[in-house]
């Protein structure tokens, strides 16, 4: 069984962001960066999948600048046994993501794709599915459980009044949740390792894609601060407060 | 401008947020049309008092429609969207998880969880959990986005006429079954347009002392929510968590009880009218972001609010 995870390289999510001074966007130079965390989580469910079963084969697939190959080396680490990279040094949609990743996946011929179900940079989710129109193959959206059977995927999705249960067949996509697994730390040895594991690069001008963007950031701001609240000393302060104050009462 | 609303719905109610996401079509067009898939809905059309500001209800109602899963329903949804300017959707899960899926059948760039209309080709969506926000101009042959619903305000609840159209396109979902639903049951508001929200992070403790909320949340008729770390540690289901990947509110009055406030928290809850935060620690970042605040052990706190309300 092959296995594609699809990842992206961002801003920890522990960093405390700047936005440029010219609004421009977000300053990304000389800022820590991770593997997304939702794409972490997909590489850990991957790699938990090849445990379990025989002949499973992991490729990890990043589109991004140089660095990309950072985290695909990262990722190789936790398990994964291929990389390819698409160098694209330019900010891509999610529809040109998508299209990208479709193309690899028509070459590859996956039985299953994993994805975050959004990166914590632009906060989309919009990748998964939109490579399951592409493919034509079906997608089952914030999976909370994964369960494999013959050709098909069960999948427990975490959805807006509790918890859903659908089945996919294979070929398919799933993205994940934040609570399908805790993703393990890479040991030094399988970090040695990783550095001699296949890792292709394609540029992206090799692909034969013609985009153009529909969709231009005119400016980013800060959004708007909240201002300084008071630290009451009396539960009876804070009541009077709501009631007299604020009228939400 | 003729805007297309996509209508959610549980098979016995539509969701309340439409109210909100129609305000929205209506700063974008006077002509606002609404599409309704689903199976047995004569009893959804019929009670339609929530659909005030729609001219025209598309209806798709059969049995192949009776799962709502988004691989079919995008495939009804983007055979109707040519004849719109702008299709939207609100930012649950449920559009999230059909919207992408029309906008690449259409092939167009879409708008996550918009939070502001400018203009017709105008948008802003926040982006790093809420602590930006992008300013987006599309040029989209069709704008196909999320709303954030509880950025904006609700269209007033009236009787009216719609105009009903019954749909007959027929499309089955070959490649996904949906097995069960699990879905929590509550008999408060529902977190997404609640007045007054009480919510406990990992300062509660147990699922056993999570429970000391509900009577707060009875008193004040509120919902009640949590954090990310409430849920991981099994203290309240999934769907109570409010934050950057769960829901997004913005309430009257949010009481967060033990919430110390990671970004990806406050950037589901920021835009809450009132923040009241009580917590031991005084240095926990919810401070700077809460209205009101009381230090001290919730524990004690939280009976004498109970009682002060009574009161």
């Amino acid at each position: 069984m092959k296995i594609i995870v699809a990842i992206k390289r961002v801003v920890d999510p522990y960093v405390k962001i700047r936005i440029k001074p010219d609004e421009s966007g977000v300053e990304t130079d000389n800022v820590k960066k991770t593997i997304n965390p939702f794409d972490e989580i997909a590489i850990e469910e991957a790699v938990r999948i090849k445990e379990k079963y025989d002949n499973v084969e992991i490729i990890l697939v990043s589109i991004g600048d140089d660095k990309a190959a950072e985290s695909l080396r990262a990722g190789l680490a936790l398990g994964a046994d291929r990389a390819i990279h698409i160098k694209k040094s330019d900010e891509s949609s999610s529809l040109c993501i998508a299209k990208i990743l479709s193309k690899i996946c028509e070459k590859e011929a996956p039985n299953l794709i994993l994805l975050g179900k959004q990166s914590i940079d632009n906060d989309n989710n919009q990748v998964g599915q939109m490579l399951s129109v592409l493919l034509d193959y079906p997608c089952a959206t914030f999976a909370s459980k994964i369960t494999l059977s013959e050709n098909k995927v069960q999948v427990i999705r975490e959805i807006d009044g509790g918890l859903e249960t659908q089945e996919i067949t294979m070929p398919g996509i799933v993205t994940t949740d934040l609570r399908l697994n805790e993703p393990r730390y890479a040991s030094l040895p399988n970090i040695m390792q990783a550095k001699r594991k296949p890792l292709a690069i394609i540029a992206f001008e090799a692909l034969d894609l013609s985009f153009v963007s529909t969709q231009k950031i005119l400016s980013v701001k800060k959004p708007e601060q909240r201002s300084e609240g008071k630290i009451l000393d009396s539960v009876s302060a804070l009541v009077a407060c709501l009631k007299d104050e604020a009228k939400v009462i | 401008m003729t805007v297309l609303v996509v209508i959610e719905h549980d098979g016995t109610e539509i969701k309340p947020s439409v109210r909100n996401l129609i305000s929205a079509a209506q700063q974008l067009g006077h002509d606002i049309h609404g599409i309704m898939i689903g199976f047995n809905l004569s009893s959804l059309v019929e009670n339609n008092h929530l659909l005030a500001g729609i001219d025209r209800l598309i209806v798709n109602d059969h049995s192949v429609y009776e799962a709502q899963l988004a691989e079919n329903i995008s495939q009804v949804i983007a055979q109707y969207a040519p004849n719109y300017t702008h299709v939207l959707f609100a930012s649950s899960t449920y559009g999230k998880d059909t919207m992408p899926r029309v906008a690449a059948l259409l092939d167009v760039e879409p708008l996550s969880d918009v939070t502001n209309i400018i203009d017709e080709n105008t948008f802003i969506r926040p982006i790093y959990a809420g602590n930006a926000n992008a300013v987006v101009h599309s040029s989209a042959k069709i704008q196909v986005m999320t709303i954030r619903t509880s950025a904006f305000s609700l269209t007033k609840e009236s009787e009216f006429a719609v105009e009903i159209e019954n749909s007959q396109v027929i499309i089955t979902a070959d490649h996904s079954v949906l097995i069960e639903k699990t879905l929590s049951k509550q008999d408060r508001p529902a977190l997404s347009h609640a007045k007054v929200i009480v919510s406990g992070g990992r300062g509660l403790q147990s699922a056993e002392n999570f429970k000391l909320l509900e009577s707060l949340a009875d008193k004040l008729n509120a919902a009640i929510g949590a954090t990310r770390a409430a849920v991981d540690a099994g203290f309240v289901p999934n769907d109570y968590q409010v934050g950057q990947t769960g829901k997004v509110v913005a309430p009257e009055l949010y009481i967060a009880v033990g919430i110390s406030g990671a970004i990806q928290h406050l950037a589901g809850m920021k835009d809450s009218k009132v923040i009241v935060a009580i917590n031991k620690d005084p240095d926990a970042p919810i401070f700077a972001i809460a209205d009101y605040g009381l230090v001290g052990d919730l524990f004690e706190i939280l009976p004498e609010l109970e009682k002060a309300l009574t009161s």
